[in-house]
């Protein structure tokens, strides 16, 4: 079998996977998303075993943890959103938005304010009116 | 590695490549609707789809035991826990309107220039490697099991551990809140308990 | 100890005592007086030695190098004839009858130890003036002098008046000063030397390539220090300072300086007769305009401030005319009367808590309340008026006798028209001179004219008391005393008339029989012809001067405008300008630096648009640039 098959095969499913990560709205989905990602790169790692006929297996192997660690890190990622839901009522992964940049001011006073540049009084002007002095 | 009797032919497609081709076909359509698809429920089961999908390839590609264990624990235990987390997170049920989010147009632009990216570079790197699937057998339980239990095993009980580890710490996030201090055994042997028991 | 020690040490002892006054004044207040007045005794009693040493011999003239300068080197020198020293006899005691008199009018001042101390530092800066033979030593004294001016003129600093008179006088020498600093470059380039010895015989011998434009930039300096037209506007308005600071600098001695100044470099004065013409000009108008404006004063010290203005007049009217005997003549004698009058008129002030004549002619018994000011002052504005025997008349009829002189054309290098116009106005001052001498006499101490009237009371009201004489106080007998020591040299120093020329140029200084007959006719006139108006104005206002002046007694009062004219000419479009600087600064250059500010802050709002908090939104972000790197490196690869 020619190795572009299963190649690009990987490649694409990658891609739907990744369109899928950027554009879900529930958590969920996103976490769905990310398995498809996973799947094709174990898809990528049977293969490249296959044709290398690696005394190893190290494909196979590599490809039996990564499904073993996606299975933990689902785990994981669920019992997450439960909390965010909890925490927050939604799961919807456009409302978590704390680390968003708020745009108000954060001091309008300039480190150094501005100079005072209103009109002297004239009190102290160093010329008498030629009048009487005491 | 080519076959030692000549080369075969660029667009020569032997029955295995035609029954890879259609099922990447099913499982690449699958997965376009799982991420697609405007009912959240409909996605973890065509979900399903794709990874059944991907087992089929896992055979063809004669690695057995791996697709075996896709569809064990990825159909079986990762689609479940999915379709349970969309139940207890309250996801409507039916269309939803707002599945996806603003970003559609810069997720497919980046994600069909990913995609033009790598096919390219994949295609052009393995213009003319082609996989011997008529030699000895790779992916057999036997064989992989050997090869588990002889090169693999420190990483095999390290991921037994992150299994544990995983398992407990679900556990921990996931359960409810506790609101009140429980009274220590000691007590409990001093004073009859208050309330009733509640782990 | 040898001459040259002694000289040293008068200007040294008074330094040393203000120095000890500023660093202990206030740790040590019962040693302040002794420190005030025992130096300056000293310094004084160490120039009457001096003087009698040196005597009538020929110049002393002794110097060491100060500093090399790379051009024309700086002496520490000292140069002492006949002018020298009399006018430091004159300075130390004026400045002992100073000091010893402020240890009774400041008595209740707080500030008297700076008082002191500064008082101190003066003497000795006008001490070095007089006995240094360098000049750029000179020059040090002489704006030594200006500063200490200034801060004692602002001694009652709480009051505008004093805040602003203070910075007046400061600016207007000023202004005269810095022409000054360049003719003495200018002089010390041409004569190759600032010892004035060797610019003297520079001078005479034709060394000086430049004498009239020198002379003029000279000329501005004394003009601004002695206050004559037109740098005589500070003058007046610095009466705000305590009396004994305007008897010691603004009548014996700092305007005395200037004077001073030109008699010791007359030769260089006199090589150019424009330098000569305009200093006649310059003499004129300030002799007849001052006496003018004496005589429509109602604060008691602006007329003795204008007459000092006129008196310094008639001495450069006689520098005009070359002579410059006369001239230090009539300085001896004028310290001496006018700081009996200056002082004799704080005594007044602070028996009466005014310094308003119209105030003090209603008050009406001031003859029986001080009569030692009043027979002192007497005695004094006798001398003013230049009435014989009293001193004044001699120094008067000495400098008129060499404008008549300078007129005949007996004069070397002196035109008779500058001879003739300084007589004509010497005359004519000394009319105006008895004139306001006799109403400052009559007002202050006249018997009470019975008459309250509304205008003359609105005219008293504006003339605020100064400070510390706000109610009458009991008048310390140190006061009196040292009135009656300076009425001995105010009588009879005239008697000196014809020892003095030996000490000087060798000029004779007895007056002519011509002149006097004029002199004392015009004084009598303006003696009477006040007198008069004073009886004819017991019917009207009180002030004679009012109905001697007419319709000129409005201007003459304000000093005939010169001060707006300043305004208009100077003030006004430096305020434009400095509004017009201001208005830049803060619409176009601070724009400036708010935009430079704005810019960023701009930039900043604008990037952190892109911070949503969408995690999708960066993680498209970061993967486009992933792909783009990949495409780059494939591409580049």
């Amino acid at each position: 079998m020619h190795l572009a098959y299963p190649a690009v095969l990987a490649v694409l499913l990658f891609c739907v996977g990744l369109y899928g990560v950027l554009v879900r709205r529930n958590a969920i989905l996103v976490l769905i998303s990310v398995e498809l990602m996973l799947n094709a790169v174990n898809l990528n790692l049977v293969a490249f075993d296959v044709w290398l006929r690696d005394t190893l297996h190290a494909g196979q192997a590599l490809t039996l943890f990564t499904i073993t660690i996606a299975a933990a890190e689902i785990g994981i990622g669920l019992a997450i959103v439960l909390l965010v839901h909890r925490n927050r009522g939604t799961s919807d992964v456009d409302k978590l938005t704390d680390l968003a940049e708020t745009g108000t001011e954060p001091d309008s006073a300039s480190i150094a304010p501005t100079t005072d540049n209103t009109a002297e009084t004239a009190a102290d002007q160093a010329l008498p009116a030629g009048g009487q002095t005491a | 590695m080519s076959l030692a009797a000549g080369p075969p032919g660029f667009l020569s497609p032997a029955g295995v490549e035609i029954a890879f081709l259609l099922v990447g076909i099913a499982t690449l359509a699958a997965a376009l609707v799982t991420v697609t698809t405007k009912q959240l429920v409909h996605a973890a089961l065509w979900l399903v789809v794709t990874l059944g999908g991907l087992a089929i390839e896992y055979l063809l590609l004669t690695a057995e035991f791996i697709a075996w264990v896709q569809v064990l624990i990825y159909v079986g235990s990762v689609v479940v826990l999915l379709l349970f987390g969309l139940m207890l997170t309250k996801a409507p049920i039916g269309r939803s309107p707002d599945a996806d989010s603003g970003n559609r147009w810069a997720a497919l632009t980046v994600a069909i220039a990913a995609a033009a990216t790598l096919v390219w570079v994949v295609v052009d790197a393995f213009r003319s490697t082609w996989i011997d699937l008529s030699g000895a057998v790779q992916g057999s339980t036997k064989v992989t099991g050997a090869s588990l239990f002889r090169n693999w095993v420190l990483p095999f009980e390290a991921l037994s551990v992150l299994l544990l580890a995983a398992l407990v710490g679900a556990i921990v996030l996931a359960r409810p809140p506790v609101t009140r201090h429980r009274p220590s055994k000691d007590a409990l042997r001093a004073t009859p308990p208050r309330h009733g028991a509640r782990s | 100890m040898t001459l040259t020690t002694l000289a040293a040490l008068v200007p040294a002892l008074p330094f040393l005592a203000s120095v000890a006054g500023m660093l202990l004044g206030r740790h040590a207040p019962g040693f302040v007086r002794p420190i005030a007045v025992l130096p300056t005794l000293t310094a004084c009693v160490l120039a009457v030695i001096v003087a009698s040493r040196q005597g009538t011999g020929p110049a002393t003239d002794v110097g060491t190098r100060l500093t090399p300068t790379g051009s024309v080197p700086i002496d520490l020198a000292l140069h002492l004839d006949g002018f020298a020293v009399l006018i430091a006899v004159l300075v130390g005691f004026v400045a002992t009858c100073v000091q010893v008199y402020s240890t009774g009018y400041l008595r209740d001042d707080p500030r008297y130890p700076s008082y002191a101390a500064l008082v101190s530092l003066f003497t000795s800066a006008m001490l070095l003036v007089v006995y240094t033979g360098d000049l750029m030593v000179l020059l040090v004294g002489w704006e030594v002098m200006g500063v200490c001016s200034y801060f004692l003129v602002g001694h009652y600093w709480e009051t505008p008046q004093a805040r602003s008179a203070a910075v007046k006088a400061f600016l207007v020498t000023k202004l005269g000063d810095v022409p000054f600093l360049i003719g003495i470059f200018a002089l010390a380039a041409d004569a190759g030397t600032f010892r004035i010895n060797g610019i003297l015989t520079e001078a005479v011998s034709g060394g000086l390539h430049h004498p009239t434009v020198i002379a003029l930039l000279l000329l501005a300096g004394v003009a601004g220090k002695s206050a004559q037209f037109p740098l005589h506007t500070w003058l007046p308005d610095a009466m705000a300072g305590p009396t004994p600071i305007s008897a010691l600098i603004h009548a014996a001695t700092m305007v005395a300086a200037g004077v001073y100044f030109v008699a010791r470099l007359l030769p260089v004065f006199m090589l150019s007769t424009t330098v000569l013409a305009v200093l006649a000009a310059m003499a004129a108008i300030t002799m007849i305009g001052s006496a003018l404006a004496a005589l429509a004063q109602d604060d008691i010290k602006r007329v003795l401030a204008y007459s000092t203005i006129g008196q310094l007049g008639y001495m450069t009217g006689a520098l005009a005319v070359g002579n410059r005997s006369a001239a230090v003549f009539h300085l001896l004698t004028h310290g001496a009367f006018k700081a009996l009058l200056f002082l004799g008129a704080g005594v007044l002030i602070h028996a009466t808590g005014t310094t308003s004549l119209a105030a003090m002619s209603r008050m009406g018994d001031l003859r029986r309340r001080v009569p030692d000011a009043m027979w002192t002052m007497g005695i004094g504005l006798a001398a003013l008026a230049a009435l014989p025997p009293f001193s004044g008349f001699f120094s008067k009829e000495s400098v008129l006798r060499a404008a008549e002189d300078a007129g005949d054309g007996h004069v070397a290098h002196v035109p008779s028209a500058i001879g003739w116009t300084v007589l004509t106005a010497g005359l004519l001052t000394a009319l105006l001179t008895a004139a306001y001498a006799t109403r400052l006499f009559l007002l202050a101490g006249g018997e009470s004219s019975q008459l309250v009237r509304g205008e003359s009371e609105q005219r008293d009201d504006s003339a605020t008391p100064p400070p510390g004489t706000d109610k009458p106080t009991h008048i310390a007998p140190v006061m009196n005393i040292v009135l009656w020591l300076l009425a001995v040299p105010t009588v009879a120093l005239g008697v000196t008339v014809g020892a003095l020329p030996a000490w000087f140029d060798g000029t004779p200084l007895t007056p002519t029989l011509a002149t006097s007959a004029l002199g004392i006719g015009l004084a009598l006139v303006g003696v009477l012809t006040t007198y008069g108006a004073w009886r004819a104005a017991s019917m009207g206002p009180a002030d004679p001067g009012r109905l001697l002046l007419g319709r000129l007694h409005r201007h003459a009062a304000r000093g005939f405008h010169l001060d707006a004219v300043c305004t208009a000419l100077f003030v006004r479009p430096l305020l434009a300008a400095a509004d017009l600087v201001r208005f830049l600064d803060r619409e176009i250059v601070e724009t400036y630096v708010h935009n430079a500010a704005a810019t960023p802050s701009l930039l900043g709002t604008l990037v952190r648009r892109g911070q949503t908090g969408n995690v999708q939104t960066y993680l498209s972000a970061l993967l486009a640039g992933v792909v783009i790197l990949v495409v780059l490196v494939a591409a580049g690869a």
